[in-house]
């Protein structure tokens, strides 16, 4: 396993997870796709470490 | 006025070999005069083999099919004696623009490096290509080299054996036979030797369809490489217009799955979607048209014993990065010398196994990019269509998400990593000339470093010591000595020394690297030039 954090992170859980609903808000279905998508991308590219983003999708992939 | 390919280049003439009772055995036959077996027939012949080319047409291909050339095959074509009419004919280009919908979202440079010879790219119809490939077999010809083109001679046997191959020929006058020690089988995608042979060719086929259309036009549009994700003149789909000589303009439009290809193809349906892409206003006139499906796949080994397979017969690319022609030169250049070695008795047979190992790597490496070049380009399930969007979209502001944009990743050369031909790396230089990896250039006066090391094993000395010469069992090794104050650029410094002050280098005849440490070291050096022969 590389150092892909799966303990407690955010500070403020409940906020930001509102904070993800609110973006959310209002959008239709392909829109909403959208922009998880671009969130991921954006996300992805500020861990930038391969072996993590690695980890993170097998931890998504398994989790489901 | 006929175009090129409408000319028989090589027609059909009576060879003497009809007329034998018994079949003439040949040292190397090669199937097929498309690009691919005429570089291995010129690279052959000029090393004194001889060689016949067969053919079951006798013109150039018919159309403009491969467009784009990179740069190590432009060098490859140097060193085969016609890198330079394709680069004073062919379309230098640095540019390309990226179109989502109706906006530009983004351009790159190709940027070069300095110090190179050749650009990084060029465009020029396969038709010119390949007229001057058969130009430079008439030069070698001229020279006194045996190397024939046999137009219109197909081929429709083959039988392989322990020491040789049989081939029977159809012509317009009737059958006959040849036998060849080596039997090249450059006969493209839908070889027939492969399938003769019954062997695999396994892959993807992409389920799309691409309308392929060459049109003259004289259109103010710059020399650039223009690519549309789903633009409003082809909804849903891609598009890509490229600049070729002479007002040639390259369009490719996707066109989806389920499509009735004549009815596609016909110039009634052709030339709306070429005004709803170019204006209604713009005159053109159309000079090709086709319609590809898409393939990505391989031949499990390219050595069968006596035949040996290379260009398209043994593997097949997406367009997308331009590198069907592209490796299938690098096929040749990797098996030129070794075949030649092999033939005068100073390598073993087994080092034509390693062309399999090095130019397998190669198919697998352009397997993988044009694959996901054309999963980008053409998304097969809602989702990556929704990723690929997201891209796009983000490319537009971000720079972050422009290197995942890929609209195609250009042909470069593979390194051979891991090849049974390499030395263990012994010198701590740059990573893109460790053992395996083509040699870049270097601008040396009013010279190249790849023009001298020529086509010939080469030991590379840069500040460091080695004898002018070393013979190891019959492979003859010459001495190239450089300073690294030969070039103020830095660039051979950069390119070969990296932090250590000196280097030796053992360079293949294909102008890869075998070996490198810090300095010269005789035994070491002659268990290097065993092992890039196929002895160790
Ligand atoms: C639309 C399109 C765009 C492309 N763009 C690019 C690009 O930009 N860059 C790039 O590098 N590549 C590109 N390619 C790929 C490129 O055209 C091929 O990789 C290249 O032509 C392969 O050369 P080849 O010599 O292996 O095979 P081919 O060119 O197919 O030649 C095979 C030859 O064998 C002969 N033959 C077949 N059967 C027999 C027989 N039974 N007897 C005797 N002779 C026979 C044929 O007549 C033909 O001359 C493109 C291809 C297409 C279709």
């Amino acid at each position: 396993m590389s150092d892909l954090n799966l303990q407690p992170n955010i500070p403020g859980a409940d906020d930001f997870y509102a904070s993800l609903l609110a973006a959310h808000e209002g959008l239709t279905k392909a829109e909403s796709d959208a922009l998880n998508a671009r969130l991921v991308l954006v996300l992805a590219n500020h861990v930038g470490d391969r072996a993590i983003l690695d980890d993170a999708i097998a931890v998504a992939k398994t989790a489901g | 006025m006929n175009k090129i390919f409408e000319v028989p280049m090589y027609a059909y003439t009576r060879s003497k070999d009809q007329d034998s009772e018994m079949p003439v055995r040949r040292p190397v036959v090669i199937i097929g005069a498309g690009p691919i077996g005429l570089g291995a027939a010129i690279d052959l012949a000029q090393q004194d083999v001889p060689v016949v080319v067969l053919d079951d047409n006798d013109k150039v291909s018919f159309g403009s099919r491969a467009v784009c050339y990179a740069k190590r095959p432009l060098e490859i074509l140097d060193r085969l004696g016609c890198g330079q009419p394709m680069v004073d004919k062919g379309v230098e280009w640095n540019v390309g623009k990226v179109f989502f919908d109706e906006r530009k979202i983004y351009e790159f440079d190709l940027l070069p490096e300095d110090g190179h010879e050749r650009p990084a790219f060029i465009n020029l119809q396969q038709y010119y290509f390949e007229e001057y490939l058969v130009n430079r077999v008439h030069e070698l010809q001229a020279e006194g080299k045996q190397i024939e083109i046999r137009g219109k001679n197909k081929v429709s046997a083959v039988g392989a054996h322990d020491d040789h191959a049989t081939i029977e020929i159809d012509t317009p006058e009737g059958p006959y036979n040849l036998e060849a020690d080596w039997l090249i089988a450059c006969d493209g995608a839908g070889s027939p030797t492969r399938q003769m042979m019954g062997l695999d060719f396994v892959g993807r086929v992409f389920e799309d369809n691409f309308l392929i259309a060459d049109v003259i036009m004289e259109a103010d549009f710059p020399t650039e490489r223009w690519f549309w994700f789903d633009p409003p003149f082809n909804k849903g789909q891609s598009a890509l217009l490229h600049k070729q000589p002479d007002n040639v303009w390259r369009i490719d439009l996707q066109l989806g799955w389920d499509i009735d290809k004549e009815e596609e193809k016909k110039p009634e349906n052709v030339i709306p979607r070429l005004k709803a892409m170019l204006g209604e206003d713009v005159d053109f006139e159309l000079e090709w048209v086709s319609i590809y499906t898409f393939q990505c796949r391989r031949m499990e080994k390219f050595r069968h014993g006596r035949v040996v397979f290379a260009g398209d017969s043994a593997h097949q690319v997406s367009p997308f990065g331009a590198r069907g022609a592209n490796s299938g030169l690098q096929d040749t250049d990797n098996l030129g010398w070794k075949l030649k070695l092999v033939m005068d008795g100073k390598a073993p047979e087994a080092l034509l196994d390693s062309y399999d190992y090095e130019r397998v790597h190669g198919a697998d490496e352009n397997i993988m990019n044009s694959s996901r070049s054309t999963d980008f380009i053409t998304p097969k399930s809602d989702m990556s269509r929704i990723l690929r969007d997201a891209v796009l979209d983000l490319a537009e502001t971000h720079d972050f998400a422009r290197p995942l944009v890929n609209a195609g990743r250009l042909s470069v050369p593979c390194t051979y990593d891991g090849s049974p031909l390499n030395t263990a790396d012994a010198l701590n230089g740059p990573e893109r000339t460790r053992p395996g990896s083509p040699c870049p250039d270097v601008k040396l006066g009013d010279d190249y470093l790849l023009r001298k090391l020529g086509d010939q094993f080469t030991l590379l000395t840069i500040d460091a010591d080695a004898p002018d010469m070393i013979e190891e069992d019959g492979i003859k090794v010459t001495r190239l000595a450089l300073s690294a104050k030969d070039d103020t650029s830095g660039a051979l410094k950069a390119r070969y020394l990296g932090d250590e002050p000196s280097a030796v280098y053992l360079i293949r005849p294909d102008q890869h690297v075998a070996a490198r440490r810090a300095s010269f070291d005789e035994n070491l050096f002659r268990a290097a030039i065993r092992r890039a022969t196929g002895k160790e």
